[in-house]
């Protein structure tokens, strides 16, 4: 498994900007497209008042919007024909509060869409953030950050584009087309027919466009991914590539998709692209329709110049909301193409839904009578019964983290990742509560894993874990993870201050606290060197805190969680021996008291260990301490041996 | 503007194309302001006359116009595109083969993610710009002005009423564009702020779990929403505002022209039609105007990112070959001197990370620098193959000063595996064969042996063929390195650099690669690197760093008598633990 790798915050914030290059391989189409808009929908529900008043608005804006051009034609008929200038007048004013009331209730509708549509996508975000964090550790193991994110960032951006702009202008289109075939049909029915022939034109030819505009963006979009894929390979491992020579080949590669990029968006823009002025040439078609007929029938005497003047005007507005609608299809697509992978995530099981059987209420801290043991002795006396509970009458029900000793115990368990391919086989081990073990293997022999099952980011397959001799399946996940701290190999720092990364292993802790923490770490003095000591913003300067130094802070977190068991995994493997020092110091204080579990292949690192457990394989294959282990000449003794005598092997 | 004009080289090989779109881009915008006069002149001439043949032959004129408008935009978009792809596809192509020739020190300064985005994302900003300019840009200008001579001609008087909506909306246009983009910064800055919670909780998942802090999170995550989502809102109703606000100039500007035009009119100064012709040439500025919003838009970022990318282009390879650059000898034995070598990076020169250092690798011989983190140890190793020049001193293979050197010539008999594993999409067997793409099956087996990774490969279900997913995900941190390390056996080079090259490897299979290496690659000169004492222990020589200088240097026994550092190190690695079990 290769958990090591977890980003740093530089990687983090380099991920952002590359937001717009990382765009997802995947076709820009939903397929299904329907359903996705049903959800996306789902999330206006709450908003069914102001939608109903966006709605009322818009419909009372595309009404006065038509109110305009039948004016025009008032105006140009019975004012000027008629030359008759107190009606121009009123006419005249008439169209100045039509158009006025129309405009603002446009904006007001806009104003109001845009609260509304924010606060629907505010609530996606937050379903899909909420989501994500009670998603299991397999999931996070198996999908690469950086991957998983550019494809949410992306997806919620193109969502967010055509949500905030589109909507009003699709209903305002929608109304607007209604109202101006009724009031066509009702000033004049022979033009409006006449009219009604360039619709189903349009429509045709949109339809044949966007048929051969799908096809070319999806062939796009696959191109662009092959050749993002190359410069993201080529880029990242430029090093690589150049210590090789192998750049010609690198250019070469880029070279041949570039070109097939070139080629599908030649072909899939040209097709887009004829829509825009085909449309706007079909709009004064229809004006040329409108004129050549209008005026035939104004010779007959069948309609007014003001009319055609009406119509043509209506023509105008009728061919810009298709415009529009011909410009958002694209759009639109990639919107529920989005929404489709973000529900996807939102669709994943979650980690939480096991907690049914385990009592709920222990989560809370209960203040009871028997406060923890302070000290290691006092925690010694406590557990004098050994490996059995200090209270025999602990169940699942009364388990609590203050009363919890320490007392870990694997029992016959049994792991895999995937069922067929066993990890972890018949583990069995007793920690007494306050001992230190180590578990030393080789690489791949499983000692990870039992991190993974201790904090339950997987469950056992086989076996038992105990707690002071309660199964850990029966007490809540949080609970279980409370009463354990974790000190990985590769330290993650949020981008916020020293201090409030510090804190972050106990919300509670005042400032002072914090920096007592951080001196027990060892970690106080080469922070009051940094610029501005403990307020010094990470997000900027975490690259300058070397492994070590980072690895400091992660131990005064540990430290001010105070958990009841620790789990040191490869802690200091990254840091130079003579920082090790420094650390090892800092944890030995840490561990003070404390079940501890060590995992090093350095095997300096615990010799100091109450037992060593040699996993290989995924089984046990000694325990002792040190000295049993040295003597019996086993696994350990040949592990060791190798470390400084390594030819001997 | 500069900045563009550097881009107007790249347009160059289509001037004719551009050329071609342009013209075809004047004649539709001259077709198109065409049909409101005909439209007027059917209506005067033909419908008030009740003249039917006038009627007909208007309408047909017009026909024929629309038809030569279609093609003609046509022909201007498919050219445009055209144009505009192309720019985009040499640009990519510019950029990209610069950064294959770049040092390493390019790549330190502009980071890889920068470089992705200069690539893909700038460039498509670019192209937009170009293929906008040909489209819209033109269009709407010339459209504008186009409709506004015609006004003039049509009515002078009229026209000229007309002017305040004209200035009012180019305020209206300037107003919104300066106001919008703080705005839209501020955006960007919240938009940063929720990917950035939403990152540590996908990254940081370990540690959000383990310590509890699934509510903590979402809270902060809740106030990112919160301040984007209001920020958003702002900007969207700026933005929405604009709009109406545009149509209403035009609308009022129709009032005039209905009711000062119709004044006119009763008064026998201005026929029905030229008003009709009027309002029309009003309702197509009106068009441009709200394009130009959208332009103004694009030619911001294009230009910001026709700097980003000159940037790119601008910048010299760090290491450059000299002109008289000459082939690396053959046969190469492998020395390697280091001639009283300072060294610092380009972009921190204050901090200086090697010393003074003077050192030398015996051919054939291995040599170990070990020291703390920070001590300038991969630094060192990297000014060998001359992935970075020394500031001070000079670095020696064979006696040859690498700076006067054929670069490839020197990579060519050196072999490196780094400290940070890059592997490439592919299977195993293209990972292994990438040192070396004309080697034969037999020797990507030999050298996955001797790198102990023959064993996990043939583990795995396809064995060689099995595909290495992205950064390779699917292995573990010391498969990953055993890849690396056949990668650069395969090279069967006269220098082999190891930086930390086995740090997740656990101690016992390291020594079989050591060992390995040891065996089949006589006469191969080896550097590494390390952090484990036990990794050096055998090695012929030790280097022990110490910030930037060479702190003592001999063989492990020589070492233990006389380095303090040395001694140091080795007590807290092994020292008690040899006293305790021996």
């Amino acid at each position: 498994m290769a958990y090591e790798t977890t980003p740093s915050i530089q990687d983090v914030r380099s991920s952002f900007s590359r937001r717009n290059a990382g765009r997802p391989t995947k076709f820009e189409t939903a397929a299904d497209p329907r359903k996705a808009l049903k959800r996306l929908f789902g999330y206006l529900t709450p908003f069914k008042g102001p939608l109903a008043l966006v709605t009322a608005l818009v419909l009372l804006q595309s009404l006065l919007g038509l109110a305009g051009p039948y004016l025009l034609g008032q105006a140009i008929d019975k004012s000027i024909g008629g030359k008759n200038v107190a009606s121009l007048v009123t006419t005249a004013l008439l169209m100045v509060i039509s158009y006025f009331f129309s405009n603002s209730f446009n904006v007001v509708a806009n104003w109001r869409m845009a609260r509304i549509s924010q606060q629907a996508l505010k609530n996606l975000r937050g379903d899909l953030f909420s989501h994500i964090q009670s998603l299991p550790m397999r999931f996070f193991d198996t999908n690469p950050a950086g991957g998983l994110m550019s494809r949410l960032t992306n997806d919620i951006d193109a969502i967010n584009q055509t949500v905030s702009q589109n909507i009003i202008s699709l209903l305002a289109s929608v109304i607007t087309m209604a109202g101006i075939i009724v009031s066509m049909f009702v000033l004049n029915h022979w033009l409006a027919l006449a009219s009604l022939i360039v619709i189903p034109l349009m429509w045709w030819f949109s339809n044949f466009v966007a048929k051969y505009t799908r096809k070319g963006f999806r062939e796009l979009q696959k191109n662009l991914g092959n050749l993002n894929a190359v410069a993201e390979e080529t880029i990242s491992g430029f090093k690589v590539i150049k210590a090789f020579r192998r750049n010609d080949s690198a250019v070469e590669l880029f070279r041949e998709r570039n070109a097939a990029v070139f080629k599908s968006a030649v072909y899939a823009n040209s097709y887009a692209m004829l829509l825009m002025p085909l449309t706007g040439v079909l709009g004064s078609f229809f004006v040329i329709v409108l004129a050549s007929l209008g005026g035939w029938l104004a010779l007959k005497g069948l309609v007014s110049i003001g009319m055609i003047a009406t119509f043509i005007n209506y023509a105008q507005n009728f061919t810009s909301p298709l415009r529009q609608i011909s410009n958002l299809y694209n759009s639109i697509q990639a919107a529920l193409a989005g929404a489709e992978r973000v529900f996807e995530v939102i669709d994943m099981r979650t980690e939480t839904s096991d907690e049914g059987s385990a009592a709920t209420a222990v989560t809370a801290p209960s203040i009871a009578s028997a406060h923890p043991p302070k000290t290691p002795a006092d925690r010694a006396a406590a557990t004098v019964a050994g490996s059995a509970p200090a209270a025999p009458s602990i169940t699942a029900a009364t388990f609590s983290l203050e009363r919890f000793q320490g007392n870990v115990s694997l029992r016959d368990v049994q792991f895999g990742y995937a069922p067929e391919r066993s990890i972890i086989k018949n583990f069995s081990v007793e920690i007494q509560s306050g001992q230190t073990i180590a578990l030393v293997g080789p690489t791949g022999a499983g000692k990870t894993t039992i991190t993974n099952l201790l904090t339950r980011f997987y469950d056992i397959q086989g076996g038992q874990i105990l707690f002071d001799g309660v199964d850990i399946r029966d007490i809540p996940k949080k609970t279980v993870r409370r009463a354990i701290g974790l000190v990985l190999q590769d330290t993650f720092l949020f981008a916020d201050t020293v201090l409030e990364n510090i804190r972050y292993g106990s919300l509670d802790a005042t400032d002072e606290e914090c920096v007592r923490a951080a001196r027990l770490a060892e970690a106080d003095h080469f922070i009051r060197q940094l610029p501005e000591g403990y307020a010094t913003n990470l997000s900027e300067r975490a690259g300058n805190l070397s492994q070590g130094q980072r690895q400091l802070l992660s131990i005064a977190r540990a430290i001010l969680a105070d958990p009841r068991i620790l789990i040191l995994d490869e802690a200091t493997s990254s840091v130079d021996t003579r920082t090790e020092l420094r650390i090892q110091k800092a944890l030995l204080r840490l561990m003070e008291g404390r079940t501890s579990i060590v995992i090093a292949h350095r095997l300096s690192t615990i010799r100091d260990a109450d037992k060593i457990v040699v996993i290989n394989d995924g089984e046990i294959v000694e325990q002792g301490n040190h000295g049993e282990l040295l003597e019996r000449r086993g696994f350990y003794y040949h592990l060791y041996m190798s470390q400084f005598k390594g030819n001997e092997i | 503007m500069n900045d563009f004009k550097k881009f107007l080289r790249f347009a160059k090989p289509y001037w004719k194309l551009s050329l071609f779109s342009l013209a075809m881009l004047v004649a539709m915008v001259g077709f198109d302001l065409a049909v409101p006069r005909l439209v007027g002149h059917l209506i005067d001439q033909g419908i008030r006359q009740k003249n039917l043949s006038v009627v007909l032959s208007t309408s047909a004129i017009m026909l024929v116009i629309s038809m030569l408008s279609a093609t003609v935009a046509v022909l201007n978009s498919i050219s445009s595109i055209r144009v505009g792809e192309s720019i985009a596809r040499d640009l990519r192509e510019e950029i990209f083969v610069k950064i294959q020739r770049f040092s390493y020190g390019n790549v330190d300064h502009f980071s890889t993610a920068k470089l992705m985005v200069r690539l893909m994302s700038d460039t498509a900003a670019v192209q937009r710009l170009f293929q906008m300019s040909l489209r819209l840009g033109t269009r709407a200008p010339l459209a504008m002005v186009g409709s506004i001579i015609l006004m003039f001609v049509t009515s002078r008087t009229l026209a000229l009423t007309m002017m305040p909506i004209f200035i009012a909306g180019g305020i209206v246009i300037y107003f919104f564009s300066t106001k919008l983009e703080p705005f839209f910064r501020t955006v960007q800055q919240r938009l940063d702020r929720l990917n950035t919670v939403l990152q540590e909780n996908i990254s940081g998942a370990r540690l959000v779990k383990s310590f509890v802090r699934g509510e903590f999170e979402a809270e902060r995550f809740g106030a990112a929403n919160e301040n984007l989502a209001r920020e958003n809102i702002r900007v969207m109703q700026l933005m929405a505002s604009m709009g109406p606000i545009l149509t209403l100039l035009i609308n009022f500007g129709i009032v005039l022209v209905v009711w000062l035009g119709g004044i006119q009119s009763i008064g026998g100064k201005l026929t029905l039609g030229q008003i009709i012709a009027f309002t029309n040439y009003l309702m197509a500025t009106l068009q441009p105007l709200t394009m130009m919003t959208q332009l103004s838009n694009n030619w911001a970022n294009g230009l910001a990112s026709a700097k980003r990318i000159s940037e790119v282009l601008d910048a010299e390879p760090e290491v450059p070959e000299a002109a008289e650059a000459a082939p690396l000898p053959e046969p190469v034995r492998g020395a390697v001197d280091f001639d009283r070598v300072s060294f610092h990076y380009n972009s921190d020169t204050s901090m200086s990370v090697l010393e003074d250092v003077c050192a030398h690798a015996e051919p054939g011989k291995t040599t170990a620098v070990l020291g703390a983190t920070g001590s300038g140890k991969s630094s060192l190793v990297s000014l060998i193959p001359r992935f970075y020049d020394a500031s001070a001193g000079a670095v020696a293979i064979d006696g040859h000063d690498v700076r006067g050197l054929k670069n490839d010539s020197i990579l060519e008999h050196i072999a490196i595996v780094p400290q940070d594993t890059v592997l490439f999409s592919g299977t195993v067997r293209d990972n292994i064969r990438y040192g070396r793409p004309e080697a034969s099956d037999d020797e990507v087996i030999a050298a996955a042996r001797a790198a102990q990774a023959h064993d996990f490969i043939e583990k795995m279900p396809l064995k060689y063929e099995t595909h290495v997913e992205e950064r390779g995900a699917n292995l573990s941190g010391g498969q990953k390195q055993r890849v690396a390390i056949a990668r650069a056996l395969i090279c069967k080079p006269s220098i082999l650099i190891l930086d930390d090259a086995t740090s997740a490897i656990d101690v016992e299979t390291e020594t079989k690669i050591h060992n390995a290496i040891a065996s089949a690659e006589r006469g191969t000169t080896v550097v590494m690197v390390a952090q484990r004492i036990s990794t050096v222990l055998n090695a012929d020589k030790i280097l022990v760093l110490d910030q930037g200088r060479v702190a003592a240097e001999g063989t492990h026994r020589e070492l233990l008598k006389s380095s303090e550092i040395y001694k140091e190190i080795y007590d807290s690695q092994l020292g008690a633990g040899v006293r305790h079990g021996l």
